[in-house]
């Protein structure tokens, strides 16, 4: 049974949950217009925003539109907040990009991937989580933008029955 | 598939269960209420939840288990009398006490224990024989090895030969995970039936490390399902672990192996049972809990029946959902032994034609016990348990565990916790499993064990701030009242000795909880530090485990002194709670 103990060395350490800036290897030139992503450039600009929103516009310069063919793999409840291992792969052709935002994390944006031609648009990794938040996925395919989004909670736990 | 009224709510009102008979112990032959009208080619019994308990039991069912949102007066959120009306159970029926809290202490006294293992072996044998045993299955949902001082001494042991002998041919887990791996490992080489969980799998790194699998390839850790062949057709039985074993536990317990609920590998699941092995029904032995299973039901086509626990719901009839390939019936078989579930399957080729279900209550004085199952208690009890026969004290009240906020048997352990550790605030889990002591009867040792035998029952001492005490308090009520049933984890609130507080369930996480008072009646501050005992912590700590706390403080003949009072706000006229 989790609740009775308050870890505050746990919820220290999730408040000051590091992000991984990872950027593309490949090199990617389609020439999208401000599309801070497509290009191999870091984008410290996007990694600096608080907002999910902020973020979004940073690396992309537009907001995203949900999309039901971008499959976010997520579980409903972290077993550990520190590293959430979080799925995305897509049917959406073009795909350019892949980036991954906790809303609620000091800075939303964790993640960012540049996806070269003729690659699988498919990206596992692991997030910290500060505390239960939406993940958003943000999929770039042929210059528009898509998302998906799943609420992944963060607990210090409940005992069962 | 066409739903059917349990026909054995016939038997509430039978003449056996009048009130003119003070007990029922009027005759064993008296057993003809669990006479059952053949129905269909396949019969499956389902017990859950059973938590070690040998013996038979008193347990009280829960006066407080409220639905919020769309849950909100659907099974299994009814008491009381709501809970009378919605399954037709007539008013003080030897039913309504198996089943409900009312007139608790005075139907204890009529109608006596249920469950035993020693009954459940009676009870089954006839249900498997009346059926033909070849056409019968029998199947556990876990929490069948923990919850008795016994089966934490021996890690479950006792319990695997229990099982055996008892004839369990496949189940799932919980708390038999809380052993940790090498332990249940041990367990799974004795036990004859076969271990059932397709939503268990390897981490990462264990897979990398070339950890110990089923198949390197799913990196699934147990077999997922099993076909049984009933008379001339072959069912599907598929098992769902508790999907939140490392969150409500210790994670050094399964450090490698991760859970969760695994829909879609579910689904992929019952498409291959149905389209490759085509087999002719499909049962889904699950640990959910009965509003996960509930959703799920929703979202994952093909399942016939799912036969649930972890909550300790004892519903009398399955509840039909609909979903893309049509309807599934989802049952919660309640715990400790108390009922046993009965599936009649109508089976044709590739589909189930018709149901029956039946959730009987496990009525120790109406069934003889088996010789061979009385023996084996017999010997585990002399060989292991015999020196926590002796009386630690007398119960002064009826005290119970069940129920969403607290409890008589949980305030006396937070009293124990507050008074041997001198603290202001005590906190204890919302297991539950626990059984009912009524007024006058002798606790002992291993009675206070059926409330506390976990194996990480240390006690701690810490300080903590007012506004982690709330942070605490949230976190865990939103596990019990969060509107979306996968986002919740099954157990009850936390259990408070010296603070007092309101609760809105159906207010949003961070909003539920206020009001928070000390015994003496100053507010709790957010920025003042309290001292605050508790035990069952997910970290590792080296007090006293609980029952011995527990024990010095009962021998000291101390009785109920703290108020953990919970006011309940939002909620009036939830028929999840009694008047």
């Amino acid at each position: 049974m989790a609740p009775l103990d308050f870890s505050p060395l746990r919820r220290l350490i999730l408040k000051g949950a590091g992000l991984a800036a990872l950027t593309g290897l490949g090199q990617i030139g389609l020439g999208l217009p401000a599309a801070q992503a497509a290009s191999d450039k870091y984008p410290e600009d996007a990694f600096k925003q608080k907002s999910d929103a902020d973020a979004i516009k940073a690396l992309y310069g537009r907001s995203a539109d949900a999309s039901e063919q971008i499959k976010l793999d997520a579980p409903e409840i972290a077993e550990n907040g520190g590293v959430v291992p979080i799925a995305v792969i897509t049917t959406l052709p073009g795909v350019t990009s892949i980036s991954f935002l906790v809303s609620e994390n000091p800075n939303a944006l964790a993640a960012s991937y540049v996806i070269p031609e003729g690659t699988v648009p498919s990206v596992a990794n692991r997030l910290k989580m500060a505390k239960t938040s939406n993940v958003i996925a943000i999929v770039e395919a042929n210059g528009k933008l898509y998302s998906a989004t799943r609420e992944v909670k963060v607990t210090v736990g409940g005992c069962g029955g | 598939m066409p739903i059917h009224r349990r026909d054995v709510l016939r038997f509430a009102g039978a003449a056996a269960f009048s009130g003119s008979l003070p007990r029922l112990a009027r005759g064993v032959d008296n057993a003809s209420v669990y006479d059952l009208p053949r129905f269909g080619n396949g019969r499956i019994l389902h017990l859950t939840d059973t938590h070690a308990q040998l013996t038979p039991v008193f347990v009280r069912e829960p006066s407080v288990n409220i639905g919020i949102g769309s849950m909100q007066g659907q099974p299994p959120h009814l008491v009381g009398r709501a809970f009378l009306e919605r399954f037709g159970i007539s008013d003080d029926s030897a039913d309504a006490y198996a089943f409900t809290s009312l007139a608790f202490e005075k139907s204890a006294a009529r109608f006596g224990r249920l469950g035993g293992f020693a009954h459940l072996k009676t009870l089954v044998d006839r249900l498997r024989s009346d059926a033909g045993t070849e056409r019968t299955l029998l199947v556990d949902g876990g929490d069948l090895w923990q919850g008795s001082g016994l089966a934490n001494s021996l890690q479950g042991a006792d319990m695997v030969e229990a099982s055996n002998l008892l004839g369990v041919e496949a189940m799932t887990g919980h708390w038999e995970f809380t052993y940790g791996e090498d332990a249940l490992r041990k367990n799974l080489e004795a036990f004859k039936g076969e271990f059932l969980a397709q939503n268990v799998f390897l981490t990462e790194e264990a897979a990398f490390n070339d950890a110990k699998a089923l198949d390197p390839a799913s990196r699934r850790v147990f077999k997922p399902a099993l076909i049984k062949e009933l008379g001339d057709y072959r069912v599907g039985v598929i098992g769902q672990a508790f999907p939140y074993v490392p969150i409500a536990h210790p994670r050094r317990f399964t450090p490698d192996w991760t859970f969760g609920i695994r829909e879609e590998e579910l689904q992929q699941l019952v498409s291959k049972l149905r389209e490759i092995d085509k087999v002719d029904a499909v049962v889904l032995l699950s640990h959910n809990g009965m509003d996960v299973d509930l959703k799920l039901a929703s979202r994952v086509a093909g399942i016939d029946v799912i036969l649930g626990g972890h909550t300790h719901d004892a519903i009398p009839q399955p509840i039909a959902v609909k979903n893309a390939s049509g309807v599934t019936l989802v049952t919660n078989a309640g715990s400790n032994g108390k009922f046993l579930g009965v599936l009649d399957l109508d089976i044709a080729k590739g589909k189930v034609k018709d149901v029956r279900y039946r959730l009987m209550p496990v009525y120790s004085e109406l069934l003889k016990p088996d010789g061979a199952m009385q023996a084996l208690i017999e010997r585990l009890h002399l060989a292991h348990s015999k020196s926590w026969d002796d009386k630690v004290t007398t119960a002064d009240r009826l005290l119970y565990r069940r129920g969403n906020f607290s409890g008589p048997m949980d305030l006396l352990i937070c009293d124990a916790l507050r008074t041997e550790f001198d603290a202001e605030i005590a906190l204890s889990p919302g297991f539950r499993w626990g059984v009912t002591a009524l007024p006058g009867q002798a606790l002992t040792m291993e009675d206070l064990f059926a409330e506390t035998a976990i194996s990480y029952a240390e006690t701690y001492v810490q300080t903590m701030t007012g506004s982690q005490i709330k942070d605490v308090l949230e976190d865990v009520c939103d596990n019990l009242f969060n509107p979306d049933p996968y986002y919740q984890q099954g157990g009850d609130m936390v259990r408070l000795g010296g603070l007092s507080y309101a609760c809105a369930p159906a207010e949003s996480a961070g909003r539920r909880i206020s009001e928070l008072t000390l015994d003496g009646g100053r507010p709790l501050e957010a920025g003042k530090s309290y001292k605050v005992a508790g035990w069952a912590s997910v970290n590792p700590h080296t007090g006293l485990p609980v029952w011995d706390i527990l024990a010095r403080h009962l021998r000291a003949g101390k009785s109920i002194s703290s108020r953990g009072v919970v006011t309940l706000r939002g909620v009036d006229g939830n028929p999840g709670l009694a008047e």
